[in-house]
């Protein structure tokens, strides 16, 4: 019995679950965090909004990598060839 | 289904394949080539509508690099610009159909990292001197040297892989629903996507301009602080 393929299909959807949690939950705060300061200080909205697209932008990169590792699995397992 | 990882090869031109990202490139390049230089053909300093319209978006950049570095949008506008307005399109161009994005593969997407890559230390240079960018790997102390060195690596890095996923998965989605719903149920996901790709287009270079811009500062000498003339005290 081949296990290998099966595992790496496991691997990659548990890669892509457990990865897409820690940036679900740190957008949230920082969206959070900016809506509040935009409701207490609405003329610096601009810069407020700048810095939060690329401060999430930033976030959002763990869970491509995670992506990434989900992807190499499935169509580029090193482990298959 | 075709891995997002490989490439079509179309047809090769001596040993050199030629994949679909890199014809794509080509048509988008001289989309953009011969806009410019039809749609700046003729500039007045009375603007019509074509040279309003061009003066709106470059008027816009500057205005992005000015507030996201504070620095003069000058010496950074060519470069950001294009780099911006590429990837604008590169990721729009999926919107035609039958046309894949060529930043949906992991080439194109990498080689606009390397120019990234290569400007910065090309800036770096230029304002400091190669003893100064240098020097700037020393920053806090010389024990940040091997870590400032793989920064720089990574955060490049990090960036087309960024830029990759992103527009990849997008494709990829779209690809999917087609495929198990029909023609034209992926038309909001089609929308998404359209917000996405500016979105990221806009981060890769901001981003593209925070590293260089941290470069250019990091191989100046430290500015002497002068202070203000003290203000004239009001006679009465």
């Amino acid at each position: 019995m081949d296990y290998v393929p099966i595992v790496s299909i496991f691997c990659a959807a548990f890669a892509v679950a457990f990865g897409a949690l820690g940036p679900a939950l740190a957008e949230g705060r920082a969206v959070a965090a900016a809506m509040d300061a935009i409701a207490r200080q609405p003329e610096a909205a601009n810069t407020i909004s700048r810095t939060l697209f690329v401060g999430l932008a930033m976030i959002e990169t763990t869970a491509i990598y995670c992506l990434v590792i989900a992807l190499l699995l499935l169509f580029a397992n090193p482990l298959l060839a | 289904m075709n891995s997002p990882l490989s490439s079509t090869v179309l047809f090769t031109i001596g040993p050199v394949p030629i994949t679909q990202a890199v014809v794509t490139t080509w048509a988008i390049m001289a989309v953009l080539v011969l806009g410019a230089a039809l749609l700046s053909r003729r500039l007045t300093l009375v603007p019509g509508k074509r040279q309003a319209a061009l003066e709106l978006i470059v008027a816009t950049l500057d205005t992005q690099i000015t507030e996201t570095t504070s620095a003069k949008p000058a010496p950074y506008r060519g470069f950001i610009g294009t780099l911006f307005l590429f990837i604008l399109v590169a990721n729009w161009s999926s919107l035609i159909p039958g046309v894949e994005p060529p930043t949906a593969q992991l080439e194109t997407d990498a080689a606009l990292a390397i120019l990234v890559f290569l400007s910065v230390i090309w800036f770096g240079v230029r304002s400091g001197g190669v003893i100064g960018y240098l020097k700037s790997f020393a920053a806090p102390n010389p024990v940040m040297i091997p870590l400032n060195m793989l920064e720089s690596l990574t955060r490049v890095f990090s960036m087309f892989v960024r830029l990759f996923g992103n527009v990849m998965s997008g494709v990829f989605v779209i690809g999917i629903v087609a495929s198990l719903a029909g023609l034209l149920v992926p038309i909001p996901l089609m929308a998404l996507d359209l917000l996405t790709g500016l979105v990221q287009a806009y981060i890769f270079a901001v981003l593209a301009m925070v590293f260089i811009t941290s470069a250019v500062q990091d191989g100046k000498p430290a500015p002497v602080a002068t202070a203000p003339p003290p203000p004239k005290k009001k006679e009465k």
